[in-house]
């Protein structure tokens, strides 16, 4: 067995080439790194700070009013809403509650952003379908801790590169169900709006995507909820959030408090599940 | 004049389209082709032309290769090869642009399934084809409510399609063709979907809508009976190929082919043929000129046992029978009058032979066909019989 052939085949440098390309990509691209973070860090940061500045008091009755019109006047949604983040309050969460959801709604939007106009050139091109179906596989199959040592070697630490790494963990369903949406849409509808003389355009914006809308937002709700459990991983490159506290109770190994925080994770994330899966109706 | 004419039209599915058209042009079957080459043929070579103002009629099974062909009209289906000319202009040869304008201004579609957008009001609906074109919203909502009216739609616009009956869709689909007002509208089983008798109703809407508008319509579909109620003309299609296009009648009474015939076989003769398709020339007397004894001597010498009495310009008067007649010589009467008999049924020419099989059923005599009051001709009860029961004739002979 230890002759085997294999034994003669000496080692491919994969790590190697791959550490090759990240560090090239540094050295060169580094402005380009630079400018995002600023930008990034400026911009999230301002956002956290924006969100402290309301009231928590204020901000409870806000997503209770939403949750409340939402879920179409009904009382249990919203219940849990003014319940669940009471609670995150009361145990002294509030800031890092914010720091989280800047993370998630930032990270949710870059996905969205480029994930359905990706999806919707996947859609209307076979070829694409077929380069970027393996990697979205890849991206999502992938342990997402591994994309923290690029994100980190791009952006340094801090938010930034938090939002980096759960962007490309949380892209993959909402370009996947973009494109299966519009895809979806039946033969006869398609060829309703070219027989009428519809340009691609508005093919696409009147028929096709109003069509896979339900479709869409499903996948968007999966992105968002990937996002928010990327949380806890990105904390480990220091972005701030509930995630940190998680990751320092862990560290720590202090079970109460890291049962509370945990808590506060899955609370947050019900409650945006819920309300997105409620516009989606 | 001629709206539309299809010349050589080539649908090809499949790898291998050159080797495949190839072997179109050398006149080989779709099996040979799928054979060699992998390839299907969808449409092999098809030609035909629709007048202007015609109901034009695509009748074949499915697989037939009928809705491809209409799909290649207004290239929803790009075609391999072939000519289609609107107006001679050549949509084949047409860019995105001159096509897009052909399909907003001049070629309507409806859809087996209504192809209703199912997020839009059946007012949004409707105008949709206007809204594409960029026209003001104010026009375009004027003229849709108007097409809506037309087809008695419009206490619906705000409602979505799916609040609908089936034929309602379809009423909506179709007034949604029209609200662009086209010259061509293209019907793909536009009528497959419904129960038989909303179908019916569609029918006779369609017809009575042609009458006052007077659209190309190229209608497609899988059912003799409809393509006989609506077609102007009708092309039959097998495997692709068009066999044989003429009027009902013409495919009917001169199946091109044992694939027409065997077609043909399930139709309901009844409802289809009209006493002007089986009547014969009667023998007549003319109510001036000739008097009992001309009568009888053509009664007997042509074993009958009634003749017609028309004048000279065919007007119908009666008949008498060969007692009568035979009576009248004995007394030496020289006209028919006291014997004439008006006791006859008479029909139209466009009576349906269902219905004439109701008349014919209790009448001692043979059954007048009468136009304006004039005799076309008269139809006795085997000619009913043998209308309903297939080609008698044809049976009868032993080689067949």
């Amino acid at each position: 067995m230890n002759n085997s052939i294999l034994d003669f085949i000496p080692e491919v440098p994969v790590a190697e080439a791959i550490e090759n390309g990240v560090d090239w990509l540094t050295d060169n691209l580094s402005f380009i790194f630079d400018a995002l973070k600023e930008s990034g860090e400026w911009l999230m940061e301002g956002m956290t700070d924006l969100l402290l500045v309301i009231p928590p008091i204020v901000f409870i009755l806000l997503i209770a009013i939403l949750a409340f019109f939402s879920s179409g006047k009904k009382i249990g949604l919203t219940t849990f809403t003014v319940v669940g983040l009471w609670y995150i309050q009361n145990q002294g969460l509030w800031e890092p509650l914010m720091s989280t959801i800047t993370l998630v709604v930032i990270a949710s939007l870059v996905s969205i952003l480029i994930g359905v106009p990706v999806g919707i050139w996947m859609s209307k091109s076979d070829w694409a379908e077929a380069i970027l179906k393996p990697v979205l596989d890849f991206m999502q199959t992938m342990p997402a801790f591994v994309y923290l040592i690029p994100a980190v070697a791009f952006f340094g630490i801090g938010l930034v590169p938090g939002v980096f790494s759960s962007v490309i963990f949380a892209l993959p369903p909402t370009v996947r169900f973009t494109n299966l949406g519009i895809r979806q849409v039946s033969e006869e509808m398609v060829e309703a709006a070219d027989a009428f003389g519809s340009t691609a355009n508005q093919k696409l914006f009147k028929v096709e995507l109003p069509l896979a809308k339900a479709t869409i937002m499903a996948g968007i709700n999966q992105t968002v909820l990937l996002a928010l459990s990327m949380v806890v991983i990105a904390s480990m490159i220091g972005a701030p959030g509930l995630g940190e506290n998680v990751l320092s109770s862990l560290q720590r190994a202090q079970v109460g408090s890291g049962f509370v925080s945990g808590l506060a994770l899955v609370v947050l994330a019900i409650i945006m599940d819920r309300i997105l899966q409620n516009f989606n109706r | 004049m001629t709206k539309v004419r299809v010349e050589n039209l080539v649908k090809i599915f499949g790898k291998k389209q050159d080797q495949a058209i190839k072997m179109v042009n050398e006149g080989k079957s779709k099996e040979e082709i799928l054979k060699e080459t992998g390839a299907t043929v969808g449409v092999n070579r098809a030609s035909f032309s629709v007048e202007e103002g015609e109901i034009f009629v695509i009748m074949g099974l499915s697989g037939s290769g009928k809705s491809t062909l209409v799909r290649m009209l207004n290239r929803l289906i790009e075609p391999t090869e072939g000519h289609i000319f609107i107006d001679d202009e050549d949509v084949s040869k047409m860019n995105k642009e001159q096509l897009r304008k052909v399909r907003r201004e001049k070629i309507s579609m409806v859809f087996q399934n209504f192809g209703l957008f199912p997020h839009r009001t059946i007012l949004e609906n409707t105008e949709y084809g206007l809204e594409v074109q960029g026209v003001d919203k104010e026009t375009r909502q004027k003229k849709a409510e108007q097409a809506l009216d037309n087809a008695g739609l419009l206490p619906y616009k705000d409602q979505l399609p799916n609040q609908l009956s089936g034929g309602m869709q379809q009423r909506v689909g179709l007034a949604r063709a029209l609200a662009n007002d086209p010259e061509i509208l293209l019907m793909d089983e536009a009528f497959s979907a419904l129960d038989p008798l909303i179908r019916r109703d569609m029918q006779d809407e369609l017809i009575e809508m042609q009458k006052k508008l007077n659209k190309t319509i190229i209608f497609i579909t899988h059912d003799l009976n409809e393509s006989l109620r609506l077609g102007d003309r009708i092309a039959i299609m097998k495997g692709g190929e068009i066999v044989q296009i003429g009027t009902g009648e013409e495919i009917l009474t001169h199946p091109a082919d044992d694939y027409v015939e065997r077609f043909v076989e399930d139709v309901d003769r009844g409802k289809v043929l009209t006493a002007e398709n089986i009547m014969v020339r009667p023998s007549f007397l003319d109510i001036k000129k000739n008097g009992p004894r001309v009568a009888l001597q053509r009664m007997t010498k042509e074993d009958l046992s009634s003749m017609m009495v028309v004048d000279s310009d065919r007007k119908f008067y009666g008949y008498v029978t060969d007692e009568d007649v035979a009576k009248a010589v004995k007394k030496g009467q020289t006209n028919f009058e006291g014997i004439l008999r008006t006791d006859i049924p008479t029909v139209e020419r466009t009576t349906l032979v269902n219905e004439l099989f109701e008349v014919i059923h209790d009448s001692q005599t043979p059954v007048a066909v009468v136009e304006d009051g004039k005799l076309l001709g008269i139809i006795v009860r085997s000619l009913v019989i043998g209308a309903l029961a297939k080609d008698t004739q044809e049976e009868a002979e032993p080689n067949e």
